[in-house]
């Protein structure tokens, strides 16, 4: 496959998958922001989505107040904030435009349709007042190219390229949500349950898509560390950390080639970390260090794989 | 203006009867509210959308993407008018290639005085770096797209070749499609002939003028990128045919041969289907400020280690200075008299024919030589009295650059428009294929003037597109 053509459809991914990500957030912060207790420390819970997908200071250049609305318009639908979920969408459906030979024609018309109706409907019908049902829209819009990849396109180094993209990207995206709740506040990893604890995590949980698999496969309580070992470790749930890894690793072995053997073994030494590891063998105060090396890795690794295979080198 | 017949009409016989061919549709048509019509269009304007069948507007920013007008009433070719028109296609195709071989050879047609010398070398279509170079079985046109008008009583003319690097096949093919989803019942009703193999011959022909010695050949479309206007073009097609859309930064030249980068190293390629003209094709021999171009193609082509297709240096033949003289061509490298006529064409070099043109501009059509696409033109009759005077000067100072012709009044066919169904100017181009045989889809593109009056049918003028459809017996 051309590198060029890999690259495009590997950022397909990745960008796709930071949309329904950047959502999900949202949904969270946007939520807990309706809570009473939340109401007066409304700004520190914003604040916190901002640092943790590293935007204070993009945010900070357009706007001189922290207000919830401000906030929801800079991450949602900013057109100047290049990575705000209609500027996803868009950078979406470019790479797919870019691959449109590639990639099956009803990926690209998914892709396609689903830019087109975010920019006729912003403002008018998706707005900061209406952040619920954006949210929504974009989960099911992001459903259905799940749909239509898993459908249609064709399992071949592409493919891989995508769900590199894809899981990359989630493993990123999960984390953060994790270290934004963990920062507004730090867990107490051997407490019993606590009745203010349920919500936060309980609303995390759902915006993982993950609250009912929870009640359904564990008799725990709904406590930080919990939710925490559940979204980082369990290998059966969709979104966990393990599990995203555990697939790039996966879809990298697929592609190997004969610059990649480091890239794979980085690969695979996230994946077995994820795979043995526990959240007992994590010092509780160390939840944080722990999931910033996560992420220290996943920026290692996407660097290392436009090296390998995606990149312009002569060589080729 | 003083026009003593009306226009051939495509559906309708002079005395108002449907014409037969047009029967099965006629009846059909006016059993259709204009409602259910015009929501079909609307429904096939949101298709297209969503297809993102789009041209790229150069110099604007989002949404740069525009829909090319689609109308929903079928341009209809009888089997018979296909099949003379066909065996005219095919005749004037070899013809042409056949020149274009001669020129860039031996150059009979210059010794035999048919062509003058300084039309070639003069030209700057003419490509000296092709000279003596031999092309995989002598093709150089691999795609043709024949420019085919009717006027008068019915006659089809040929008003323009297209040998570089023709487009619009993508619209025919989506033409059908779109068609097909909208009317469903129009097909039963009708023999159409399938045009839906094109890219699968398009494939078999590339594929058939590889390299000698080569296989299973590595085909692969080249474009100038996601910018350029018919990049949806080029992406189905290399999609259609399943192989690579390249750019030229994809691929590279290494001792004589050519190379796209791939995830797994470098990969030979051995025929480049190219929609990038000549001039940016490899900036180490032509404009050396191309970016989209690779270097070292030139050398890689010229030792037969890859085929171009198009060929380089086709732009000889479909110059409009050397338009007047393919029926010559015909006659002189295939011993025939032509089946398909070409519009009386009145070259300006000549003196007699500038004196005409100058007399009769009210009258005539006057193109440039290297115009395309509707630019640089003077439609006489529609033209105003300083417009005229302007293009005379013009004319006078450089009447080599200049051809006229008689205002064709093109033959008409019923579109459906803002005011319901009426007759609007059409043209046709078909695709005609070259390999080691000629092959052609039935019919081709059809392009509509959709203002009325209008004759101008290019899509940058405000042109829309039509289904075609050749009935089979």
């Amino acid at each position: 496959m051309l590198s060029r053509t890999a690259d495009h459809v590997y950022w397909l991914g990745r960008y796709a998958e930071r949309a329904e990500n950047f959502a999900r957030t949202l949904d969270v912060q946007y939520r807990l922001s309706l809570l009473p207790h939340e109401a007066q420390s409304d700004g520190v819970g914003w604040q916190r989505t901002l640092a943790t997908l590293g935007f204070s200071n993009e945010y900070a250049e357009r706007h001189d107040t922290l207000e919830p609305h401000h906030v929801i318009d800079f991450l949602a639908f900013d057109r100047g904030n290049p990575s705000s979920i209609l500027n996803c969408l868009r950078m979406a459906r470019e790479n797919a435009r870019a691959v449109r030979g590639t990639i099956s024609s009803e990926m690209w018309e998914t892709f396609n349709s689903t830019w087109l109706e975010a920019r006729a409907n912003a403002p008018s019908r998706f707005s900061a007042r209406n952040v619920a049902e954006f949210v929504d829209w974009v989960k099911y819009r992001a459903h259905l190219a799940r749909g239509v990849v898993l459908g249609s396109m064709l399992r071949d180094e592409g493919y891989h390229f995508m769900q590199i993209g894809t899981f990359l990207e989630r493993a990123d995206g999960v984390v953060r949500l994790l270290l934004t709740r963990l920062a507004c506040e730090p867990a107490s990893t051997d407490g019993g349950p606590v009745a203010h604890d349920y919500y936060p995590w309980s609303v995390l949980l759902r915006a993982l898509s993950a609250f009912e698999i929870f009640r359904r496969v564990s008799r725990d309580s709904v406590t930080p560390a919990h939710v925490l070992a559940f979204t980082i470790f369990r290998p059966d749930v969709p979104r966990s950390v393990y599990r995203s890894t555990s697939l790039v690793y996966e879809n990298l072995q697929a592609v190997r080639n004969t610059q990649s053997a480091e890239t794979e073994r980085r690969a695979g030494r996230l994946h077995a970390s994820l795979r043995f590891g526990t959240l007992d063998s994590v010092p509780p105060d160390s939840v944080e260090q722990f999931l910033n090396g996560v992420l220290a890795t996943t920026a290692d690794l996407s660097e290392r794989i436009g090296r390998d295979f995606l990149g312009h080198s002569p060589a080729g | 203006m003083d026009r003593p017949e009306p226009p051939y009409d495509e559906m309708y016989a002079p005395d108002g009867r449907v014409r037969p061919h047009y029967s099965a549709y006629s009846d059909w048509l006016v059993r259709q509210p204009d409602d259910a019509l015009r929501q079909k269009r609307v429904e096939a304007d949101s298709l297209f959308h969503r297809v993102g069948i789009t041209f790229a507007v150069y110099g604007e920013q989002e949404g740069n993407e525009r829909l090319i007008p689609f109308d929903i009433v079928p341009r209809v070719l009888s089997a018979e008018e296909w099949r003379a028109l066909a065996a005219g296609l095919r005749q004037r195709v070899r013809a042409l290639n056949a020149f274009i071989g001669d020129i860039y050879h031996e150059q009979d047609i210059l010794r035999a005085a048919v062509i003058a010398p300084e039309q070639i070398y003069c030209n700057p279509q003419y490509r000296p770096e092709m000279q003596d170079m031999d092309v995989p079985g002598g093709i150089y046109a691999h795609i043709a797209g024949i420019d085919v008008v009717r006027a008068g009583p019915g006659e089809f003319y040929v008003l323009e070749d297209n040998l570089r690097v023709p487009s619009g096949v993508s619209y025919m093919l989506e033409d059908r499609k779109m068609m097909m989803r909208l009317f469903p019942e129009l097909f039963a009703l009708n023999r159409v002939a399938p045009v839906e193999h094109y890219p699968d011959r398009l494939f078999g022909n590339l594929a058939s003028v590889a390299p000698d010695g080569v296989a299973d050949p590595v085909v692969v479309v080249l474009t100038p990128g996601a910018n350029n206007s018919a990049y949806f073009e080029h992406a189905f097609l290399a999609q259609q045919m399943g192989v690579e859309l390249v750019e030229g930064q994809d691929l590279f030249v290494r001792e004589g041969f050519v190379y796209m980068r791939t995830t797994r190293g470098p990969q030979r390629v051995d025929v480049i289907y190219r929609r990038i003209d000549d001039d940016f094709l490899d900036p180490l021999v032509f404009r050396p400020d191309s970016v989209l171009g690779v270097p070292g193609l030139m050398s890689a082509y010229r030792a037969g280690r890859v085929t171009l297709a198009n060929a380089i240096g086709t732009g000889i033949a479909d110059d409009k200075s050397i338009y007047p003289h393919v029926p010559d061509m015909i006659r002189f490298y295939l011993g025939e008299e032509p089946l398909l006529a070409n519009v009386p064409t009145k070259v300006l070099r000549r003196p007699d024919d500038l004196a005409y043109t100058l007399a009769h501009l009210d009258e005539l059509v006057v193109k440039e030589v290297h115009g395309s696409g509707g630019y640089g033109m003077l439609v006489g009759p529609a033209a105003s009295t300083a417009e005229r005077e302007d293009f005379r000067l013009r004319i006078l100072a450089a009447p080599e650059k200049y051809i006229a012709q008689p205002t064709l009044s093109l033959s008409t066919c019923p579109t459906f428009v803002e005011q319901g169904v009426a007759p609007r100017h059409i043209d046709l181009r078909p695709f005609v294929l070259s390999g080691r045989e000629i092959d052609i889809v039935p019919g081709g593109l059809t392009r509509v003037a959709l203002r009325a009056g209008s004759l101008v049918v290019n899509s940058s003028q405000g042109g829309g597109t039509k289904d075609t459809w050749v009935l089979e017996d």
